[in-house]
């Protein structure tokens, strides 16, 4: 009797094991027209943690992230909470409307989704996904994603060189080479500094002045900004 | 035992024998009813338009067995830059891999809903796409892409909401004279691309109020995702 209660007890262990640790394909698509990706960090890691939370201060990690596009500070922290991760699977930016791969194994325990990227050209604004349950059932499942403001800069719309450092006023970078310059500032100062669905770029017409850098046929978005793919396998 | 029709059918022949059933020979090589009228599969989709003052082009739906309407971050096809710079969607509708469509026949205006029926002989791998374009914009168009309807039981539905899409083949400018729908009376389909030509979702529309000076669009226009609210179901 006691020796077939320890196997059963065996194969129960077996069985929670084989359905938390997953082996996934992921595919992102840029859904945008116009705005490209940073570096993308996906990582699968316990229900305890988290890469941002809506409604709470940005951490430092994300701040670096949502604002000059540097994912080393989020992946650090994922160290430290023993996540799995992927890092930077486009191997640089992600441009409008393209896809990248990644595959990820997760380890028991890490359960849920969670991905961020710096979108461009934008202040503090990112891409994000807040933990996702990772389903035990083989499939593939879809999930839309929407854009984030850190809370951690104002959206002055300007494009500054070195302004991706974290606390620097600006827009580091527009890699589609399609903005203004010369702007005013929309604002200077962001009175909601928990993370928050993004309200947009605001933009103008004015290429060579008005209050923002940014090109209001061009640079605005809708949600979903991003498709997520993942089948478990 | 063996007659000369059964001689004509020797397998039937034997796999009477092996069923012992001498009774039923004379019913076995009876002629054949004539086959059955092939059964129809008609689907039902009713669609809602969900925005403000966006008139959506008549609505367009094909049953289909493979391809795309449209690609995200493909080039569009000439078929589908003209429905989404004109809401003409018979170039869609006409492409060789449409087995089947249907088209209504005026614009779907905002708050209104219409049901279309669209019905096939092939169930095998068949494919729902539906297309319209908001008409107050450059390029903007809505849709269904290649919803796998082959496995939809009688009664059964399947519901949706569409997202706004961009074609990627006129800028928006939103420009006097550009914009078909009743916001301009402007200019519907143009050869000419000035855009980023690929297929993404849309950024919406910005509009005068909104500053762009040029624009003929007034905050009315805006829109933003979903845009219709689409359901399929199986009638027969």
């Amino acid at each position: 009797m006691k020796v077939s209660a320890i196997t059963a007890l065996g194969l129960i262990t077996l069985g929670m094991q084989s359905a938390q640790a997953a082996s996934l394909d992921i595919k992102i698509t840029n859904l945008t027209q116009a705005i490209y990706y940073t570096p993308i960090l996906i990582a699968a890691h316990s229900d305890e943690n988290h890469l941002f939370e809506s409604g709470m201060t940005a951490s430092t990690e994300l701040q670096m992230m949502a604002e000059g596009g540097n994912i080393a500070g989020l992946s650090s922290m994922l160290e430290s909470y023993s996540a799995d991760k992927v890092e930077n699977p486009a191997q640089g930016l992600l441009a409008p409307a393209q896809s990248t791969m990644a595959m990820l194994e997760t380890s028991e325990g890490n359960n849920m989704l969670s991905i961020t990227a710096m979108m461009l050209p934008t202040n503090d604004g990112f891409v994000g996904l807040d933990s996702w349950k990772i389903p035990t059932e083989a499939g593939t499942y879809t999930i839309l994603l929407n854009a984030y403001d850190a809370g951690t800069e104002a959206n002055n719309e300007l494009i500054l060189e070195g302004s991706g450092a974290p606390g620097m006023l600006g827009i580091p970078a527009a890699p589609g080479m399609d903005t203004g310059m010369s702007g005013s500032s929309v604002t200077n100062e962001e009175t909601n500094t928990m993370i928050h669905i993004h309200r947009g770029n605001l933009g103008d017409d004015d290429i060579e002045g008005g209050k923002s850098d940014l090109n209001n046929t061009v640079h605005r978005w809708l949600n979903p900004v991003a498709k997520v793919t993942v089948t478990v396998k | 035992m063996l007659n000369k029709k059964s001689l004509l059918l020797p397998l039937l022949g034997f796999a009477l024998l092996g069923c012992g059933g001498d009774d039923n020979k004379d019913e076995m090589v009876t002629p054949v009813e004539p086959p059955a009228p092939a059964p129809m599969y008609s689907f039902e989709v009713t669609v809602s338009n969900l925005t403000y003052a966006q008139p959506l082009s008549p609505i367009g739906i094909a049953l289909h067995k493979e391809g795309n309407f449209w690609q995200l971050g493909q080039t569009a096809s000439v078929e589908l830059e003209t429905l989404a710079e004109s809401g003409d969607n018979s170039g869609l509708l006409g492409l060789d891999i449409v087995n089947t469509s249907i088209s209504d026949i005026a614009p779907l205006g905002p708050g209104n809903s219409i049901s279309l029926t669209i019905t096939t002989e092939d169930m095998m791998d068949a494919k729902l796409s539906l297309v319209s374009m908001m008409v107050n914009t450059n390029d903007g168009f809505s849709g269904l892409n290649a919803i796998d309807v082959s496995a939809l039981e009688v009664g059964s539905q399947l519901n949706f909401k569409t997202r706004a899409y961009d074609s990627g083949t006129e800028a928006n400018t939103e420009a006097s004279g550009s914009i078909p729908g009743p916001a301009d009376m402007g200019e519907g389909f143009n050869a000419l691309r000035d855009d980023v030509d690929f297929v993404a979702v849309h950024p919406g529309v910005v509009s005068n109020d909104d500053g762009l000076t040029q624009s003929i669009l007034s905050y009315a226009h805006k829109f933003d995702n979903p845009l219709m609210g689409v359901s399929i179901t199986r009638i027969q």
